[in-house]
């Protein structure tokens, strides 16, 4: 007998995600991250500043990277919806679409 | 905005403010001075006998300089009457030593200006136009 499929809790479903979105941003998120955290620990709802440890001096320095990296923009009030990793990708995906 | 207007804007002060003056200033660069006082605290130490500006404060002029008077002067729109700055990266090389009462003349050049936080390509020159220091620099700028 099948299973259905596991719904996700979260508004953005992990199956509606481009994961090479995902792929790309932790790429990303990697180089910012201090010494006592690693790639492992970046999970979809991972708190940018509050669990992976990412300053806000950094936090612009990878907006920055997603800008060029999605060749997107984010504006000044988009930076502090970006507190997760899914967020972040919310806010990527929305413009990358959008483009 | 003239280069007293920003020197009095610095969060800096005596014996930790590097700028005498302010000589040019656009959106995206600046140019300023300082004269490093032959009785400045950290010669007493730095070294023993043999007197040399320390590389972090040739990096701090630099810094107030080619940042933060850069930094206020963009801002000069906006309230900053509680403005914190916070130094965030620096990437330098140091070429020539810079000794007591020698005047060094900053610049900078903007590389950005987002979500508050400068980064700039800033160098440090002697009065023959000898690069003592080159880099980059960035910080942010905090207006609660």
């Amino acid at each position: 007998m099948l299973q259905p499929l596991m719904k996700h809790k979260s508004p953005l479903n992990k199956l509606d995600m481009n994961i090479k979105h995902y792929e790309d941003l932790k790429g990303i998120i990697k180089i910012y991250l201090p010494e006592d955290v690693t790639i492992d620990d970046i999970e979809l709802t991972s708190h940018l500043t509050q669990e992976l440890n990412i300053n806000s001096a950094n936090l612009v320095d990878i907006v920055l990277d997603v800008e060029d990296h999605f060749d997107i923009t984010i504006e000044d009030d988009e930076i502090e919806k970006m507190e997760t990793v899914q967020s972040a990708i919310a806010i990527i995906e929305s413009k990358v679409i959008a483009n | 905005m003239k280069s007293q207007d920003i020197i009095a804007k610095l969060p800096y002060t005596n014996p930790f403010l590097f700028v005498d003056g302010i000589d040019e200033v656009q959106n995206d660069y600046i140019s300023g001075h300082y004269t490093f006082k032959e009785d400045s605290f950290f010669y007493e130490g730095h070294f023993k006998d043999h007197p040399v500006t320390p590389g972090v404060i040739l990096t701090e002029c630099m810094a107030q300089i080619g940042l933060v008077s850069l930094g206020i002067f963009k801002l000069k729109d906006q309230d900053i009457s509680n403005l914190t700055v916070a130094f965030t990266n620096a990437e330098v090389a140091f070429l020539k030593p810079v000794f007591p009462s020698q005047k060094v003349i900053v610049t900078s050049k903007e590389i950005f200006f987002r979500f508050n936080k400068l980064k700039c390509d800033v160098v440090l020159r002697d009065e023959q136009n000898v690069i003592c220091v080159k880099g980059s620099l960035a910080g942010i700028f905090k207006i609660p």
